[in-house]
């Protein structure tokens, strides 16, 4: 029976005893540990996010550069594509006027050849015109005297202006 | 009533133990031991309170902390150390000024008012009830004297002494954690505060928030918190076997009548309306079940009483047990050693094998039955405090 049956002391001490110390724990000490431990817990969370948004952060900067330096290694490409194109569009006109001066200048240069040509053989006509003239009056002259002294004057007359021709 | 079965379970273990062999000598020996070694009565003396604070005893030489007693009865506050008891033997008698008689004058011409003296036996066993002090005076036997009555007893007992020494510790504990939490803050726990906290997380998330909810564990956390610990640092003290522990509180009806007492009145109290309707006019069941004769809100009512009483007696008889079976072990040794002192050496290897055991065991309800009272308390103040189904 003494096991089972609760003492009135006991029961008035621990009513008090724990009622006190419940109170003062409830009061002072669980809000601070409590308060401590979510304020903690809280802390860690958000420096988790943070850290999580810093990472974020990180990786757009990454890319962000990422895109730039595609952009950068691009617009190089584009340059060096422009600069040969103009490079070749230079040496293609360069080409297209040389050709053409020198088209002008071999056209100059057959148009003088042909008027050298057209006036030498107008020269040559007139000294050939002249020379047949003189051919003929001497051969004429020579004609009249003796017909082999003629003759041989018209031999020398002829190789004189084969000389002169020449 | 409880001794007996003790009783019983041991003789059963020694004809275990023992055999047939010595079955001729136990009974031989039945009388004998019975004067010298009750192990029935050495259990009860371990596990209940007990008005000194008794340490060891070698040969004649007992080494116990006497205790202060105090006493209202008709109007007067009488306070005495138990010591005057002389561990139980003697009563305490008192003349009219309610002043102590001590032993030696107790013969001379001395009017004798009133006497104090530790039930032997009976209804109020273990403990302080009046004694007729003119048949003390004739028998000296505190048996032959008594008297009808108890008087109102507020003493410092065993337990009392338990309790405070256990309760300073806790606050000790707890404010020297709190001190860390607020010096380290927002850093990782360290020592004490570490070893406690995941306790204290535990109780908080899977206890509090799981059974009350989100919204209110807040209220009730530090409730939850305080009976956790108490109960736990308390069956652990209880385990120790000398002096601070061994005081058997956890396992004393009167603490786990309180405790439960405290989580029925804050049940109760935070009662919301559903909780009240649930009780009064039962949900989902048939009307005939309540108008004529409210039938369900008796079971209702029944289950409302139940609840503290199962926490009250779950926990007092899981401590208790343990204590009971431990000491029994003990017992054994002494039980053979009176048969022959080679045999109790002999128990004695299989009794402290048991007795590790049994501790290790015991360290784990300690751990589980904190566990349960509180998930319980949770569980009621969830149901009191739920706004509808």
């Amino acid at each position: 029976m003494e096991l089972v049956s609760p003492g009135l002391g006991l029961i008035f001490w621990m009513t008090l005893s724990f009622g006190i110390v419940l109170f003062l724990l409830s009061k002072f000490v669980w809000p601070m540990i409590l308060g401590s431990l979510k304020e903690r817990e809280e802390g860690i969370a958000n420096s988790l996010e943070a850290a999580q948004k810093a990472r974020e952060e990180i990786q757009n900067l990454h890319s962000n550069n990422e895109e730039l330096l595609k952009e950068a290694r691009d617009e190089r490409e584009e340059m060096i594509r422009e600069a040969r194109k103009l490079k070749d569009d230079l040496i293609d006109t360069a080409k297209d006027k040389a050709d053409e001066e020198a088209k002008h200048i071999i056209e100059n240069a057959k148009a003088v050849i042909e008027q050298e040509k057209t006036a030498a053989l107008s020269a040559l006509k007139n000294q050939v015109a002249d020379l047949s003239i003189e051919i003929a009056e001497k051969l004429l002259k020579a004609e009249l005297s003796k017909d082999k002294k003629q003759k041989e004057l018209m031999d020398k007359l002829i190789g004189e202006a084969n000389n002169q021709l020449n | 009533m409880i001794i007996r079965p003790v009783q019983y379970f041991l003789v059963a273990l020694m004809f275990l133990f023992s055999g047939s062999v010595f079955a001729q000598h136990v009974e031989e020996n039945e009388s004998a031991h019975e004067e010298s070694f009750n192990a029935g009565e050495m259990i009860l003396e371990h596990v209940i309170d007990a008005y000194e604070w008794h340490i060891l005893t070698y040969g004649d030489f007992h080494l116990s902390i006497p205790l202060p007693i105090i006493i209202y009865s008709d109007g007067r506050l009488v306070t005495f150390m138990s010591s005057a008891f002389h561990h139980g033997h003697t009563p305490a008698l008192f003349d009219e000024n309610n002043k102590l008689i001590q032993a030696e004058d107790i013969d001379h011409n001395q009017t004798i008012a009133f006497g104090l003296a530790v039930m032997k036996e009976g209804a109020h066993k273990g403990k302080l009830g009046y004694i007729n002090t003119e048949k003390y005076i004739q028998h000296h036997q505190i048996e032959e004297a008594v008297e009808a009555g108890v008087p109102y007893d507020f003493s410092i007992t065993k337990n009392v002494v338990s309790l405070w020494i256990s309760l300073i510790l806790i606050v000790l504990i707890f404010v020297i954690v709190a001190k860390s939490y607020k010096t380290r803050k927002g850093m990782a726990p360290k020592g004490l505060q570490s070893m406690l906290e995941p306790f204290i997380v535990f109780i908080r998330d899977d206890i509090a928030k799981a059974s009350i909810g989100e919204k209110k564990y807040e209220k009730y956390l530090p409730y939850l918190l305080t009976i956790f610990f108490f109960i736990f640092f308390n069956n652990l003290f209880g385990l120790v076997p000398f002096f601070p522990g061994g005081a058997n509180l956890t396992g004393n009806i009167a603490i786990t009548m309180v405790l439960a007492l405290f989580t029925f009145v804050i049940t109760n109290v935070s009662g919301k309306k559903a909780y009240w309707i649930h009780i009064v006019n039962t949900p989902g069941v048939p009307w005939w079940l309540k108008i004529p004769i409210p039938l369900m809100p008796i079971v209702e009512l029944v289950g409302l009483i139940t609840k503290p009483f199962v926490l009250m007696v779950r926990l007092f008889a899981n401590i208790t047990a343990g204590h009971i079976i431990v000491l029994g072990f003990i017992s054994l040794i002494f039980i053979f050693g009176n048969m022959h002192p080679a045999i109790g050496y002999g128990v004695s290897i299989v009794s402290i094998a048991f007795t590790i055991f049994l501790t290790f065991l015991e360290i784990l309800v300690a751990l589980i039955q904190a566990y349960v009272f509180t998930l319980l308390s949770a569980l009621y103040f969830g149901a009191a405090t739920e706004e509808h189904h």
